[in-house]
């Protein structure tokens, strides 16, 4: 039986969403962490809330990063470990449409809950409410854009045994221009100056990696594959 | 006709030929960059705004050049070694990714030596600057790629689709100062046209640009050898040229 491409993407990031949330455990954890690494920050500089308003956005934005990385290294491992992997490759769909399904439903539990998460540690960290659209939207851009670029990185090492330090190094470099611009847009809220234009170049970046990344990542599985 | 292009992808013709070309390299680099240094040094006259603070230019621009040079040719060999699954481009790709993170070293290195007269300060969180910054760390994500895996080729393939992937981040450096509202200078050389340099500040500067092409063509071969030599170590050549 043959599945069109589509429904095959509906299937697998349904079958994705599902085993995610047998294990919820897994699904805190990356939120657990997020909320942690935010409380260091205040801890470590012990700054007053006005000043700590100003590097907020940015402290937000490296949490959001560090913790969507954590569970990025799971994206195709446990697939690749019991073979699924394998048996998805030679089912006939393209490599491509395996990619887009797995790191859309990646993104939906890590990227997305993050974003979820992100007003409650915004709030305390002192960033008014007025600009929580600029950062909720700048967070959903940029947790997917790192969900596409980690894709890439999560299959160039889902043929190593221990892969997650060496991810972080592939993806936090690709990763560097999210933070300036998204930290940026939040930042350019706070001084109440217009961020439209940062925000449409964290969207163009996500345009552009879901366009390529998709075909790196095919590219990288199959070196891992053969 | 073309024979001696097919046998470039035959390790023992490389290897032979790496050796050959050396010299070839090495001589003229060593001239360009022994007159650059005397000419920009000593005989350019100093610039009207930094004096001569602006001389660690004959160093810093061509090593900053080639760091992007280094990166090119790395993912370009990458690719055809991984398109036709030529080993020696991936020896060319794994000897240039070194060479490349050295450059890169040497451009950010001299330039904060020369942001702090100017600039006032060793480093900026400038697009030019963060931008070179992420290709050092492009390369050490590549070299490191390629040495994590136990099964050579497949790190090969995997660090030549890295290498792919992070190329596009060169033309964002190399545009950083257009872009955004740059510290750093504009282009000064590479302008169509006129160059906003005078000729003798420019001949010195094209000579240590010549010179450091050169000499990692130089440090190229001399890498490539080894690179070669290492991936063929079971094959029968490898004993023949080792054996006195």
């Amino acid at each position: 039986m043959s599945v069109g491409a589509g429904s095959a993407l509906l299937l697998l990031i349904r079958r994705d969403l599902r085993l995610s949330f047998r294990r919820p455990e897994q699904l805190l954890q990356p939120l657990v962490f997020f909320l942690i690494v935010t409380t260091l920050f205040p801890l470590g500089l012990s700054l007053d809330l006005a000043t700590l308003r100003e590097v907020a956005p940015g402290v937000l934005w490296v949490g959001a990063l560090l913790a969507s990385l954590l569970s990025l290294d799971a994206l195709f491992r446990s697939d690749a470990e019991d073979g699924t992997l394998e048996q998805l490759a030679l089912s006939g769909q393209e490599l491509t449409v395996i990619v887009i399904a797995k790191t859309v439903a990646h993104w939906l539990v890590s990227g997305a809950a993050l974003v979820l998460v992100s007003p409650l540690i915004a709030i305390a960290l002192g960033i008014p409410s007025t600009v929580f659209g600029t950062m909720l939207t700048s967070l959903a851009l940029g947790t997917l854009t790192l969900s596409w670029l980690g894709s890439i990185g999560a299959g160039l090492t889902v043929g190593l045994k221990r892969g997650n330090v060496l991810l972080s190094l592939i993806v936090l470099p690709l990763a560097m221009p999210l933070l300036i611009f998204g930290a940026g847009a939040t930042d350019r809220a706070l001084a109440e100056v217009s961020s439209t234009g940062a925000l449409y170049l964290l969207a163009s970046l996500c345009v552009f990696t879901c366009t390529l990344a998709p075909f790196a990542a095919a590219a990288a599985l199959r070196i891992a594959l053969d | 006709m073309w024979t001696w292009f097919y046998r470039l992808a035959s390790p023992p013709h490389v290897y032979r030929l790496a050796a050959t070309l050396t010299p070839w390299f090495l001589i003229p680099a060593l001239i360009a960059i022994a007159y650059g240094v005397i000419d920009g040094l000593v005989f350019a006259p100093p610039d009207y705004q930094q004096g001569d603070a602006f001389r660690i230019v004959y160093v810093h621009a061509p090593a900053a050049w080639m760091s992007l040079f280094c990166y090119v040719t790395m993912a370009v060999s990458g690719a055809i070694g991984l398109i036709w699954r030529i080993k020696v481009a991936h020896a060319v790709s794994a000897a240039s990714a070194p060479i490349g993170a050295s450059f890169t070293i040497l451009a950010l290195f001299t330039g904060s030596l020369w942001g702090r007269p100017m600039w006032g300060t060793f480093w900026a969180w400038d697009p030019r600057l963060t931008s070179e910054l992420i290709l050092l760390f492009l390369y050490v994500g590549v070299m490191s790629l390629r040495t994590a895996f136990e099964d050579a080729p497949r790190g090969d393939r995997a660090a030549a689709l890295l290498a792919l992937v992070g190329v596009v981040n060169v033309p964002i450096i190399h545009f950083s100062v257009v872009w955004w509202n740059s510290l750093h200078q504009g282009a000064t050389v590479a302008k169509l046209g006129k160059p906003a340099m005078t000729p003798s500040m420019l001949w010195p500067l094209l000579a240590m640009l010549f010179g450091f092409m050169c000499f990692y063509g130089a440090v190229l071969c001399m890498r490539l050898r080894g690179e070669v030599l290492n991936r063929e170590l079971k094959a029968r050549w490898v004993r023949e040229a080792l054996s006195p």
